[in-house]
């Protein structure tokens, strides 16, 4: 299964559920083109809620990156919400977790970005 | 070593050789070659979490494992092969009771991945790639890349079950 990426609008801030695997192939694309879509159309506050994101490969970490670069770049801001302990162990050991932030709460996320 | 299997078998298109070393421990090796694709990928993936599974590592394992051996045949077919019709992957997965090995060999030139820029400096934090190398060194017990003959390289992974640590 590929990941499914579905964004829904919460104020300002732009909430993206993603559901299943970030891997190289149609995973990563997928997730590069939503990024770069919404960020084209101007949205700025990004919020990405990886709950039912069970499994990132490096292409999907990478992918990630880029999207954080590519927003960050155009004055914008990506967030992270509700990491499963694979992600998170994935953002340690990559050493992300510095990069991102990361939130467990979607309403004290969305309260961030004001 | 000695074979204990009558002969080498086929399944799903690659060889299964039982065996037993000097010590008497019971040795299951299968060798198959792979296109370089992507479903290639998945399906070398599946095989060794398959073996996995059936060794009796636990989820967290099997998760650390799957990712090792998919990052493994992505470098072996994006890096060392890229993408070439006419270059095969060559996989072995070697299950022992207490250690599942996974090497895996590309016909490209070898590359000594491990003189790559650290991912972990500050100045490459924010690269797309390179993060490869560190998972599978993070996720595995052991990790070797040497040269392949007659040309390429050759990734070695090795995890050791529960029991065996």
């Amino acid at each position: 299964m590929s990941v499914k990426l579905t964004p829904r609008q919460v104020g300002d801030v732009t909430v993206i559920d993603a559901v299943g695997r970030i891997t190289l192939g149609d995973g990563a694309s997928a997730f590069r083109e939503t990024i770069r879509d919404l960020a084209g159309k101007g949205h700025k506050k990004l919020l990405l809620n990886l709950a039912e994101v069970s499994y990132i490969d490096s292409s999907g970490i990478g992918e990630m990156v880029s999207g954080f670069t590519t927003v960050t770049n155009q004055g914008g801001q990506v967030k992270l919400l509700n990491l499963t302990k694979r992600v998170k162990d994935l953002l340690q050991i990559t050493k992300l977790y510095t990069v991102f932030e990361v939130f467990e709460d979607e309403a004290a996320a969305i309260r961030s970005f004001s | 070593m000695r074979r204990v299997g009558a002969q080498a078998e086929a399944r799903e298109g690659a060889a299964s050789i039982s065996s037993v070393d000097s010590g008497g421990v019971e040795i299951r090796t299968i060798e198959h070659s792979f296109d370089s694709t992507l479903d290639s990928v998945d399906a070398v993936e599946e095989m060794v979490l398959k073996e996995a599974r059936h060794m009796g590592f636990d989820e967290d394992d099997q998760h650390k494992i799957g990712i090792s051996v998919r990052e493994c045949m992505v470098n072996a077919v994006v890096h060392g092969n890229r993408y070439n019709a006419r270059k095969k992957v060559h996989v072995a997965i070697v299950r022992s009771p207490e250690t599942l090995e996974v090497r895996v060999g590309d016909e490209g030139d070898f590359f000594d991945m491990t003189q790559l820029p650290d991912p972990l400096a500050d100045e490459n934090l924010l690269r797309h790639s390179g993060r490869g190398l560190l998972l599978m060194q993070a996720f595995m017990d052991e990790f070797q890349v040497r040269p392949r003959q007659p040309g390429g390289t050759e990734v070695r992974l090795v995890k050791h079950t529960a029991k065996a640590n």
